[in-house]
């Protein structure tokens, strides 16, 4: 195999780039292993329990960026307890002991403390990048430390993380020597900003081309801020709501022509409808538009937006687009490969903004759509089916119809067969959430067609076991598999446990697996971590003889080569 | 309409799509799964047994409630408890029935848990049964069996209020509109909380949301000193101290007599005996407040809407460790300087 020196091999190597493709040399042979594991750079952990930090750099001491992911998906729904674990602390303080030279740090879903920040922020002299989402524990007294402590920061990108803020002066914290930024998100924070601190350091960081304000940035600031940073191509609004005619507003005109680099747009958090207008120049240079926290702004205003962006290729937008603006996105957006609909009205109240027919529509004139994510209130197998015949490209499709077991609307039966035309006809398929009324028959469809399918999303769906075994069986390559109020239970969790090693993580909550079945997982694979969230009462779960019978609410269980962790909560039984 | 057939009325009208389905499906599937996903069911007469003597039941545990876990609110005697017994009208108990849910198919419906069933129906009201009757420890446990954070909880409970007439938080009309039965299972649609709350502050904002001023959520975490983990509530839901203060001891009192209660099985409880007999005797918590300056104070000292709007988060201290917490009259002060 090795008819080239070393320093070859890893030469080309170094074009490999995907995880994926990584992992696949390094099993090769073991000289292809050994060269891989010393030239790998970026290192990408889905689930932070399957492996350990000593481990990790025992493998790749050259390790320059780590993302790590923490809890499950679920979490996002309030499924998971807040204490339920996912804690950086200790990967950062593995990192700093083995002094690699850690430049980059991608957290998702992970529990951060102001202590880990600041433990970062001094341990890496290189540090350049920090991407937290969805994360939580910190303040931004965290944020200061690593403003202050990091000399070279490049990236500074907060994604929807639950920060305390302290509305301490963490951007005054950034030395003035500081001229390197080249990514700024503070969105999510919630309190006051020091507009000040705010403008000197955009002013003094040429590089910057991702800027996102949080709602406490007003418009005569994004104005200020726009002039001193026409380089900029990523930008996300905070507040706007001035008048057309206000100088602030006119100034955000002018500043906004120069934006010639401009390209994606998001925000808009407290956003009077009529300001949109002044990005209309720039629109038709616009490649991403994230309209869905734009609560305030009529559709009339979107859609005016919209008309002037027919090089769009993401668009997030709430549903109150409507079904006709959505026909006015597939009209004009024929670039569009990732759209996603979210809902406004949470409550349901029945306001039927986006239906079928929307996705029909967007289906029809967008070709290049590869990824949807669609919140709306009722769907039919006949659209589905349509859809699939119109956009057999699909990686991601993800439906959610707001009402559980709501059956196609026309004729009143289960939406078996619209999924199923969707994991026909898209052969690529490689994410899938389902909704709506469903019997075992959709899961026989997957199992059959979804060759592709990496990870599954169930809630009130199927009647047997028979459905999550059609999964297990034909899902190859099944990666995460999640499941809420389903009637699957332990016939099908146990059907073949040397699947899980396959995959990353199985979740069930609400389901019928039992604290028996359960046991009996944990016995026969020691190489899974088997978890039983367990919130009522830590009691609860004690042998008390009828465990057979006991159902479980919660079960998260996960390969792992390192065993049971051992920061778990109480009232997380690790079976 | 007495409450029982409002009750049963709600009940079915509400689960009449997800039951039917329920049926059809579990035809199919030539088995008896009665899933019912909205903690409801037409198969447990709920307790209209015991909605019947609630008037009376009610009254018999004041008593007792008046010794339980109270949030110690400066001013107030446990509030609701009088005016819940009034709002235990008709009105009541038809948000009662939704509050708290249980997201799954459950044994709601199986035969050997009719308590749980009815336990998740009364809501408020059969937890003032709960104490008397000493129920066990399985009826109480499916009786807290939120998953997790009461974001979802609270969510739930902003949710059905909202689908009912505006504005208001604690009573409800006697309508059982499906969509608030919908809204009110635990953790969907599948939106992150991030997402939630902050389009719900946007939309207090906006006076154009749907026409509902303020309708927006606002989630602030509870922890309570001994409790195992913290909730999420939200304070938009509530209309004064009184239902927050309620809800509040609803939502923790899991930590307490939930362990007692049954079993008897207190060795690894969190809490022990002692302090169970503490909050028992009602005075021992107090409820703070950490505000937009950082400072934590008492709850209960300026007005509601204030409150709301400095508050950033709960904790259920011990009355020991509050001692010295900024009393009324600092905080009268404080929001003089705002205003």
């Amino acid at each position: 195999m090795n008819y080239f020196p070393d320093e070859v091999t890893e030469h080309v190597f170094d074009f490999v780039t995907s995880h994926k493709d990584r992992n696949a040399i390094s099993l090769v042979c073991k000289s292809w292993y050994k060269i891989e594991r010393y030239s790998r750079q970026r290192v990408f952990i889905g689930n932070c329990y399957a492996i350990n930090p000593e481990r990790l750099l025992r493998r790749f001491p050259c390790l320059k960026s780590l993302t790590l992911k923490g809890k499950p998906h679920f979490a996002d729904f309030n499924l998971v307890p807040h204490e339920w674990g996912g804690f950086v602390q200790p990967w950062i303080e593995a990192l700093a002991r083995s002094r690699v030279g850690l430049e980059e740090l991608r957290l998702k879903r992970m529990v951060v403390t102001d202590e880990s920040l600041e433990l970062l922020s001094r341990s890496f002299p290189n540090f350049k990048s920090l991407v937290l989402v969805s994360c939580e524990g910190f303040t931004t007294d965290g944020l200061a430390s690593i403003a202050a402590n990091c000399r070279h920061i490049r990236d500074l990108d907060l994604q929807e993380n639950e920060i305390d803020d302290h509305r301490g002066q963490w951007l005054s914290c950034f030395p003035d020597t500081c001229t390197s930024l080249v990514t700024l998100n503070f969105a999510c924070l919630e309190g006051e900003t020091n507009l000040v601190a705010l403008e000197r350091l955009v002013a003094r960081s040429p590089n910057l081309k991702s800027l996102k304000l949080n709602r406490a940035v007003p418009l005569d600031a994004l104005a200020r801020l726009m002039a001193c940073a026409p380089q900029i191509v990523d930008l996300g609004v905070g507040s706007y709501e001035n008048d057309r005619e206000s100088e602030p507003y006119l100034k955000l005109e002018a500043a906004i022509k120069k934006c010639t680099s401009l390209r994606s747009l998001s925000g808009f958090l407290e956003a009077a409808p009529h300001c949109l207008s002044a990005f209309h120049p720039i629109c038709h240079n616009l490649t991403s538009l994230n309209l869905s926290y734009a609560a305030e702004i009529h559709s009339s205003h979107l859609i005016k937006l919209i008309q002037h962006c027919n090089k769009l290729q993401r668009l997030w937008i709430l549903d109150s687009i409507g079904d006709k603006g959505l026909a006015v996105v597939a009209s004009t957006c024929k670039e569009l490969q990732e759209l996603r609909v979210f809902p406004s009205d949470l409550v349901g109240g029945g306001n039927t903004a986006v239906t079928e027919d929307g996705l029909v529509a967007i289906s029809a004139g967008c070709t290049k759509l590869h990824s949807i994510l669609y919140f709306c209130q009722q769907m039919t197998n006949a659209a589905l089916i349509t859809v699939a015949k119109n956009c057999p490209n699909f990686i991601r499709f993800r439906l959610c119809i707001l009402e559980p077991n709501k059956p196609d609307h026309v004729t009143s039966g289960p939406l078996d067969e619209g999924f199923g035309a969707i994991v026909r006809a898209c052969k690529s398929l490689r994410r899938l959430s389902l909704s709506g009324l469903l019997t075992d028959q959709v899961f026989h469809y997957i199992g059959k067609y979804a060759h592709e399918l990496e990870m599954l999303s169930i809630a009130f769906a199927g009647d047997t076991d028979k459905g999550m075994l059609y999964v297990l069986d034909g899902c190859k390559k099944m990666r995460k598999l999640e499941i809420r109020d389903s009637p699957f239970g332990d016939t099908a969790l146990l059907a073949d446990v040397n699947k899980y090693e396959t995959m990353r993580s199985l979740w069930m909550s609400s389901c019928e697996v039992t604290l028996g079945g359960c046991k009996r997982i944990a016995q026969i694979a020691p190489w899974l971590n088997v978890e039983i969230i367990n919130e009522n009462n830590n009691n609860r779960m004690e042998e008390n003889g009828h465990e057979g019978r006991q159902e479980v609410d919660k079960l998260y269980l996960y390969r792992t080569v390192v065993g049971t962790r051992t920061d778990a909560p109480p009232f997380v039984w690790i079976l | 309409m007495t409450p029982e057939e409002e009750l049963q009325s709600n009940v079915s009208v509400a689960s009449s799509s997800p039951t039917s389905n329920c049926i059809s499906r579990s035809t199919a599937a030539g088995g008896l799964k009665e899933h019912n996903y909205l903690g409801l069911s037409d198969c447990s007469s709920v307790g209209s047994s015991t909605l019947s003597g609630l008037a009376e039941d009610d009254k018999a545990t004041i008593s007792l409630k008046a010794t339980e876990l109270t949030l110690g609110l400066p001013g107030s005697q446990s509030p609701p408890r009088d005016t819940e017994l009034n709002l235990l009208s008709p009105a009541k108990l038809d948000e009662k029935p939704f509050f708290p849910l249980l997201p799954t198919k459950d044994e709601i419906c199986s035969s050997s848990q009719k308590n749980i069933a009815s336990g998740n129906k009364r809501g408020f009201s059969d937890t003032m049964d709960q104490f008397s009757e000493a129920k066990s420890s399985v009826y109480t446990e499916k009786n807290w069996m939120f998953p997790e954070a009461a974001a979802t909880q609270s969510v739930v409970k902003k949710e059905v209020t909202q689908s009912v007439p505006k504005g208001q938080s604690s009573t409800t009309n006697n309508s059982s509109s499906p969509p608030a039965a919908k809204a009110q299972i635990v953790g969907w649609p599948p939106v992150r909380s991030y997402r939630k709350n902050t389009l719900a502050t946007a939309c207090k904002n906006s006076d154009e949301v749907d026409g509902r001023p303020g309708s927006g959520a606002l989630f602030v975490k509870v922890s309570m000193d001994g409790a195992p983990y913290l909730r999420k509530v939200d304070l938009r839901s509530y209309t004064n101290y009184g239902e927050l203060s309620s809800a509040l001891e609803k939502m923790f009192t899991t930590f307490t007599l939930g362990q007692c209660g049954a079993n008897g099985a207190t060795g690894k409880d969190m809490l022990s005996e002692t302090k169970l007999k503490d909050l028992l005797n009602g005075k021992d918590y107090v409820l703070t407040y950490e505000d937009k300056d950082g400072d934590w104070m008492l709850v209960g000292d300026v007005p509601w809407e204030m409150f709301i709007d400095v508050c950033k988060k709960l904790k259920i201290m011990k009355g020991s460790d509050a001692i010295g917490l900024a009393a009324a009259p600092r905080a009268m002060e404080k929001s003089k300087m705002r205003a």
